[in-house]
């Protein structure tokens, strides 16, 4: 956008008293390029990052014994197929493997909605869910005057004492996906479960995943006596 | 009565103030940056709840794509002087009977998106003209039990770094049986504290959905 300097015909040329006048159309150009540039290849946000521990590997499984814990607490969360859930509760007891065929339990599907898992979870978490959330409500309102590393602590202290919510085992079928792993234990954080943790998938689990989702097993797990 | 003479001047618009408009906004955006890399595959990370932030230093990230292929990269540490970068390829040359040169090196060092090369051809890949030769190369690390070569990253990026961390950015389509390897093979090194990367996404549950 040039500007047109007209010239003024004749007459006597007045010293003008304002500033001399630059044009800034070129740097309003270059400073646009510059702007839709540095737009581009900004990163605003910062990647967020979610910790996992994993229990250690054991070498050597002949001297170790299973960690005791209570049948009635357990819930088991296996991952499937195409996003789905799938649940059951305790432990599937010696005898009804031995059994031919093993006897299962039921698997109850769901999803990642929050009308699925995370019902669920709540619905078994409800002493300590409600703790936290009224301990946050507490802290947000000010009546309990405390720092947001110390509040973070607090909750950390109220998981650790709790001994009524569900320990949660966390299983992926072989089909599942990345997004699925990161949902569910994202679900752990938002229920505020105590105690869950990530285990390998046992060879009756796959079948039971099999049996609910209507799949037949291509190859056999190579843990499958 | 006269007629009033309209100036034969094309109107001005003054610019100065979006002169300085701009500059506030590029300023900003200078000061604020900090650079995407490219990476060698395209990754939509899945949403969590999670709000701590990516350490900046001493993490190792692994790089999973939806097509299965495993890519690691790591950072040079807080200080650059520390090199951390050239140090682990160095080690991993050494294992693998490969002398790298110092121009090399600094090649390794420079690049600063993912790798997925096997380290055979890592020399071809640092000494490629350009980019397009370099993408070519970028098969997956092989993480096969015959040939681990992720398991050897992983050893020697921890014996040069030993406060590094392990980060894994997977795309929400991942197949888990890839995901299941690394957290194998990391788990076969010792290596149990893992942190998952993340796009925040803000859910909350309220009180009355818990007491009902």
């Amino acid at each position: 956008m040039a500007e047109i300097i007209v010239e003024e015909k004749g007459g006597k040329k007045k010293a003008k008293k304002h500033a001399p006048h630059i044009d800034m159309t070129p740097m309003v150009d270059l400073m646009c390029l510059l702007i839709v540039f540095f737009m581009l290849t900004t990163a605003f946000s910062k990647a967020k990052v979610m910790e996992i521990i994993l229990p250690e590997k054991i070498k050597d499984p002949a001297n170790q014994q299973a960690p005791k814990i209570l049948g009635s607490r357990t819930l088991n969360i296996i991952l499937g197929p195409d996003n789905k859930v799938y649940t059951y509760p305790g432990s599937v007891k010696a005898e009804d493997l031995a059994a031919v065929p093993p006897n299962l339990p039921p698997l109850s599907e769901t999803d990642f909605s929050a009308e699925g898992i995370r019902k669920v979870l709540l619905d078994k978490n409800r002493m300590l869910a409600r703790k936290i959330a009224e301990f946050n409500r507490d802290v947000i309102s000010g009546k309990i005057p405390i720092s947001q590393d110390s509040a973070k602590n607090a909750i950390s202290a109220l998981k650790n004492d709790d001994d009524t919510g569900p320990i949660v085992l966390i299983k992926a079928y072989k089909k599942a996906n990345y997004g699925n792993f990161v949902d569910i234990l994202d679900e752990m954080n938002i229920c505020g479960i105590a105690s869950y943790m990530f285990t390998k998938i046992a060879w009756y689990e796959e079948k039971m995943v099999e049996t609910a989702a209507g799949i037949t097993p291509v190859a056999t797990s190579s843990n499958n006596p | 009565m006269p007629k009033i003479k309209l100036p034969t001047k094309s109107p001005h618009i003054d610019m100065t103030p979006m002169v300085d408009l701009f500059s506030v906004v590029l300023i900003f955006l200078m000061l604020t940056t900090t650079m995407r890399q490219p990476e060698p595959a395209n990754v939509d990370t899945p949403f969590s709840i999670s709000e701590t932030p990516l350490p900046d230093f001493n993490t190792m990230t692994f790089l999973l794509s939806t097509d299965g292929k495993v890519f690691m990269n790591f950072d040079n540490g807080p200080d650059t002087l520390l090199k951390y970068r050239p140090k682990i390829l160095a080690e991993m040359g050494k294992h693998y009977g490969i002398e790298f040169t110092d121009v090399e090196l600094r090649n390794f060092e420079r690049q600063k998106s993912s790798l997925g090369v096997p380290i055979l051809q890592m020399k071809d890949f640092l000494n490629a003209k350009d980019n397009n030769a370099r993408t070519s190369l970028q098969t997956g690390i092989p993480i096969d039990s015959t040939d681990n070569q992720l398991a050897n990253w992983i050893l020697y990026a921890r014996k040069v770094n030993p406060n590094i961390k392990a980060t894994i950015k997977g795309d929400s389509d991942t197949g888990f049986d890839v995901v299941e390897k690394v957290l194998d093979i990391l788990q076969e090194k010792n290596v149990s504290r893992f942190n998952l990367i993340t796009s925040l996404e803000s859910t909350k549950i309220n009180l009355e959905e818990i007491q009902q």
